[in-house]
């Protein structure tokens, strides 16, 4: 009974999605097996179910300038991104944005923070969309298999930045560059524009986060009227830079200040790009 | 009888757990190429007349004498009991203790290989996992259970023998469930269950092992030269939603925070053949990677995904 009510569920979904994107996601390059999911768990039938949702915020809610988007090499690649908005909607734009506009379209596979296999319907489906515990194995595999993968080195000290700390790069971890020089793979910076402002954080109670078992808890200015939907996103306009691929060599387990060098250009090119796009851009909403 | 033609006349096999499914369909593939002896308490079912099957347990004293007897030429241990309901102390001992004997026999003994069976449940289902564990990959089983513990405990100490003794081929095998039309293991009997328990929102990616093609890796284990440990991947991944619905299966999901109480109840009083211990398996994945088996190896499974996932039928 709960089977053939998920079952009909992804059916309506299905036949709500746009049929160009259900085509798109067809062209998908995947080694599905005998069962159609691919040996990360990615189904591309039930990635579907997800068009509808993905093309109403791409399209309409955030409406998506993408710039760009040609840098991206085929073959293995890493796209480094800053990181913003409370939620981690900058990473579904811009897996969609691989989806909806690159040619060919691709699955960008992101690194999850290994909490997410602990909730409850979120750990399948994301794995089933093509999300991935972000490991050094995982990492390895998936560049190695020629796939682009989505990173952000900022990670949650990135997203849950307060509305006063925004545009400001936090400091970038280091284990991306030594994966990219592992693998050898070329690292596509991105700037996202748009996303901080979606939600206006002006306290973050870590304690009270810490209590309910939440990686944080953003408090806005909404907060005390609305509660927890202060936290829905505002429709403001994301803005997507894409940079031209960096190589680098060298010694992928060289001492941190070496790595830390080659971070750091990375960091500044997505700097310099957000502030070009932030000069660039009249309004927050269009 | 000249020296030469002894050497020539192959050294006989041990295999303990010779009783057991698997021990029987792997007496029938070797005996025919290798004298073979078996060791176990249970009696043997269709025992072919050329294979000597003694009924003892292995940490008897007359365990030790098959090996002062025969210039046993290599060991299988399958002897490992999957047996959950079980003291935990008995379990223990008849694992852990059991192979130190056998181990120690081969090593005085000079047995120039030994296959051990361990397994991929050994590296525990966790959300911090990697979707594909390697052998190097520590053992973080759920150390709450007796059983994962001494299974723990057990691959350890076959490690140990490993680096302990350079001049014997040890292979330790770690498959994944094993799954086969007799096989009576955790896995298979999940997926007898005709509405297995699953928990409601969660869906992990499993792998499956066909029981033929482990005994396909067990005799490419033997083979001389090979040494290691090896994790021993079927035919390919495949959400458990998706294996239960090819079997025809209508499973009850359970919301997580109940799951372990009610089911500890409920394999307390009888009342389910869900071992609560494996929940874990049900909630994350334990995927390993096997291309060392398949490099080093040589190891195929010939059996299709569908195939080995029908094997339980």
């Amino acid at each position: 009974m709960f089977e053939e009510a998920t079952d009909r569920l992804c059916e309506f979904l299905k036949g709500m999605a746009d049929p160009a994107v259900v085509a798109r996601l067809d062209r998908v390059d995947a080694k599905l097996n005998e069962f159609g999911v691919d040996p990360f768990g990615f189904d591309p039938e039930l990635a579907k179910t997800i068009i509808p949702a993905m093309v109403f915020l791409y399209r309409h809610y955030f409406r998506v300038q993408c710039q760009g988007l040609e840098n991206v090499p085929t073959g293995r690649v890493m796209l480094i991104c800053n990181h913003s908005g409370q939620l981690p909607i900058d990473a579904m734009m811009i897996c969609s944005a691989m989806v909806l506009e690159a040619e060919p379209p691709r699955i960008v596979r992101s690194m999850v923070e290994n909490w997410v296999p602990t909730l409850p319907f979120v750990s399948h489906l994301f794995a089933r969309w093509g999300q991935i515990v972000g490991t050094r194995e995982n990492c390895l595999r998936l560049l190695a298999s020629d796939q682009p993968i989505l990173a952000f080195p900022e990670g949650v000290r990135g997203i849950n930045k307060t509305f006063g700390e925004r545009y400001q790069l936090q400091e970038f971890g280091l284990g991306f560059m030594r994966l990219a020089l592992q693998a050898r793979a070329p690292i596509v910076p991105l700037a996202m524009v748009g996303a901080e402002e979606q939600t206006i954080s002006v306290y973050n109670a870590r304690g009270l986060a810490k209590l309910l078992g939440l990686p944080n808890l953003p408090i806005t200015p909404l907060t005390p009227l609305v509660g927890p939907l202060a936290l829905l996103p505002l429709p403001t306009r994301y803005r997507l830079y894409v940079g031209k691929p960096m190589e680098f060599t060298g010694n992928p387990d060289d001492e941190d200040s070496v790595i830390a060098e080659k971070v750091k250009r990375v960091s500044q090119t997505i700097h310099r790009m957000l502030h070009d796009g932030l000069r660039a851009r009249k309004h927050w909403f269009w | 009888m000249s020296p030469k033609a002894e050497d020539r006349k192959p050294a006989p096999i041990v295999i303990t757990g010779i009783s057991g499914n698997l021990g029987g369909l792997l007496t029938r593939r070797l005996h025919t190429r290798h004298p073979i002896i078996g060791i176990d308490r249970r009696p043997f079912e269709g025992k072919p007349k050329d294979v000597v099957h003694h009924r003892i347990d292995v940490r008897r004293r007359k365990a030790e004498d098959i090996f002062r007897a025969n210039r046993v030429g290599a060991l299988v241990h399958l002897g490992l009991v999957h047996q959950p309901s079980r003291s935990g102390r008995a379990h223990r001992d008849q694992n852990v203790l059991g192979t130190m004997k056998l181990l120690e026999y081969c090593a005085r003994y000079g047995v120039r290989k030994v296959v051990l069976l361990s397994s991929a449940y050994a590296y525990g289902a966790q959300p911090t996992n990697p979707n594909f564990l390697s052998e190097d990959a520590p053992l973080a089983a759920d150390l709450n259970t007796p059983e994962m513990r001494a299974l723990i405990e057990w691959d350890m100490y076959a490690q140990s023998f490993f680096w302990k003794h350079p001049h014997i081929e040890t292979v330790i095998l770690r498959p994944v469930h094993v799954v086969g039309k007799n096989v009576r293991n955790a896995p298979s009997n999940y997926l007898r269950l005709t509405h297995p328990p699953t928990l409601l929102g969660f869906d992990p990616m499993i792998q499956l092992l066909h029981e033929e093609d482990l005994l396909q890796a067990i005799a490419l284990a033997l083979e001389p030269g090979k040494r290691g440990v090896f994790n021993v991947v079927g035919p390919g991944e495949v959400p458990l939603s998706r294996a239960l619905r090819e079997l025809g299966r209508t499973p009850v999901p359970i919301p997580h925070f109940l799951a372990a109480p009610v089911l500890r109840q409920m394999w307390r009083l009888g009342l389910s053949a869900f071992f609560p211990g494996d929940l874990p398996h049900l909630k994350y994945q334990c995927m390993v990677d096997g291309s060392r088996a398949r490099a080093e190896l040589g190891f195929h499974p010939e059996h299709t995904l569908r195939e080995t996932i029908r094997a339980i039928l």
